[in-house]
């Protein structure tokens, strides 16, 4: 999983009829210490999180795990909300 | 499966109910010198690992394996914890 924040919305109307219903989110990976990296990804939500909240994103077949995402032509899904990331400094 | 060093913890309260009860762990994969090398990642522990310790991890649809496997999104699952660092041979 990596970590991403929320930086926005995905409006769309022609669609895969799996995906109607579903919230789509813009979401950038960004690092265990909170700064951003490079790169968008469009991600389904499935825990109902809220802009610029960091997430957790799983990527893969695995998105396809996530609650209500069987069968659902998705490849990143929005698994969890991060209240805190501990990291040991070296 | 990649060898990784557990740096630190990520806490979430909001997330799918498979993942409820899950350790979350920063992982940072390493080199056959046991040298960082590219992004930490945040993988969910199946075997009981705790922060310094040197473990692998598999990615994939493979990761959601050690626990039921068709509800439980992960992509990056800890799946072993190597006894040592003088038990990689290099």
């Amino acid at each position: 999983m990596i970590i991403a924040r929320i930086l926005g919305t995905v409006v769309s109307t022609q669609k895969d009829e799996r995906l109607s219903g579903k919230k789509l989110l813009i979401v950038r990976p960004i690092n265990v210490d909170g700064t951003d990296t490079t790169g968008y990804v469009v991600a389904v939500d499935t825990v109902g999180a809220g802009f610029h909240e960091r997430v957790l994103v799983v990527a893969g077949s695995s998105a396809r795990l996530a609650q209500g995402m069987k069968d659902v032509p998705v490849d990143a899904a929005i698994v969890g909300v991060i209240d805190t990331v501990n990291v040991k400094d070296d | 499966m990649q060898l990784a060093r557990v740096i630190g913890t990520v806490v979430s309260t909001v997330k799918n109910d498979s993942l409820v009860g899950r350790k979350l762990l920063v992982v940072q994969t390493v080199d056959k010198n046991l040298q960082a090398t590219g992004k930490p990642m945040v993988a969910v522990d199946a075997v009981g690992a705790g922060v310094g310790e040197l473990v692998f991890w598999c990615r994939g649809k493979e990761a959601s394996f050690p626990f039921k496997r068709e509800d439980t999104p992960t992509d990056c699952t800890i799946v072993g914890i190597v006894d040592s660092e003088q038990h990689v041979t290099r």
